[in-house]
């Protein structure tokens, strides 16, 4: 029976990544993320981590779910046609994902009591922390107390986390049509709306000109 | 915005409820799964629910930028201070056995003084992120 939920799991879990890879909308491909989450989740359940479950049920399917629907709402739903064909990325992410798979041969077997993880400091968790801490739930005396450098530091890799994105967020985006070229101001200048490309060059970031939108430029003039 | 009554009102009735089970998972982390991490993603899950409801402007007079921002850094001082008190009690940095006579008290302390941090600057963090993204304008208007 648990090995039916596992591979149920797993199972899902393929189908939703290969739908997200599939997908061309990126309002579903971000719900899939959710639901991979979700799945992720149910996984670490089984695993009997709980509390890795719960943060990645409320992090990974919760918060980053809405923060990339924020996301959308700024660039749009809709993917961009390639530009190139993605054959060297494929030919790298399958020799990365084999030599992972190699990897997986040396991990020791899941559960097995001789693991190295369980002969470490793993058994004076286990057995002292009820006498030195005094609360139940080892996880949290582990992350609140044995290991409370850790935590501080996740804490404030954290807080770092928002100083980057709010450095970023505030430059705020950039006027792209003075810093193109030439041609550009004078469009902005007499009133001109610059959208023959459409929605396609509305949902075009500011970060750096793409090549239609060059030619657009150039066809413009 | 104005016609959307089931998801106004569901929203008004489950965010106390999000609220306090965000407290629950915060404080009853010391004996089931939760802590400081996921109470303070779901604390702000449930202002996020509000400004997705009710907009981000009415969402920032209940909870301005300003406290989420001092939020979101007076954990992390909440984390390290009482890594210094207890260096100024005699103990190790994090020791927090020597917070309380009796030391298991101490830990107790401790690690509800350290969790608190950690939901305070996650709390703020989510929310403050939240609020970049949210409030940035699209690129073409």
């Amino acid at each position: 029976m648990v090995e039916f939920v596992d591979i149920a799991l797993l199972v899902l879990l393929g189908i939703t990544a290969f739908s997200i890879l599939r997908q061309k909308n990126l309002f579903a491909a971000v719900m899939m993320a959710g639901i991979y989450s979700l799945l992720s989740a149910g996984l670490f359940v089984v695993m009997d981590a709980v509390d890795v479950a719960f943060t990645e049920a409320a992090v990974g399917a919760g918060i980053s779910t809405i923060l990339m629907l924020g996301t959308l709402a700024l660039v749009g739903h809709s993917e961009h046609q390639p530009q190139h064909r993605p054959i060297l990325p494929l030919f790298v992410v399958i020799l990365t994902g084999a030599v992972l798979v190699y990897g997986t041969l040396d991990i020791p077997q899941f559960g097995d009591a001789s693991n190295p993880a369980h002969h470490h400091v793993a058994p004076h968790y286990l057995e002292e922390s009820e006498h030195e801490i005094g609360i139940p739930n080892v996880v949290t005396s582990v992350l609140a107390s044995y290991r409370g450098y850790d935590t501080m530091g996740e804490t404030t890799v954290i807080f770092a986390a928002l100083v980057g994105v709010l450095l970023l967020l505030s430059l705020g985006p950039r006027p792209r049509r003075v810093v193109s070229n030439g041609q550009r101001i004078s469009d902005t200048d007499s009133g001109k709306p610059v959208s023959e490309g459409g929605v396609e060059e509305a949902q075009e970031d500011t970060l750096q000109i793409s090549p239609e939108e060059k030619t657009l430029g150039d066809t413009n003039g | 915005m104005d016609d959307r009554v089931i998801l106004r009102v569901g929203a008004k009735i489950l965010i106390p409820f999000i609220l306090v089970f965000a407290l629950y998972v915060q404080f009853h982390g010391d004996y089931g799964p939760g802590g400081g991490f996921q109470a303070g993603v779901i604390f702000a899950a449930g202002f996020v629910l509000y400004a997705l409801i009710y907009g981000l402007e009415n969402v920032k007079k209940v909870l301005p930028p300003q406290a989420v921002y001092i939020c979101s850094a007076l954990g992390v001082l909440l984390y390290a201070g009482v890594g210094y008190v207890t260096m100024a009690l005699g103990g190790n940095f994090l020791d927090y056995g020597v917070l309380a006579h009796d030391p298991e008290h101490g830990q107790h302390y401790g690690i509800l003084l350290v969790e608190l941090g950690v939901l305070i600057t996650v709390f703020g963090v989510m929310v403050a992120v939240f609020y970049a993204f949210a409030g940035r304008r699209r690129a073409d208007t």
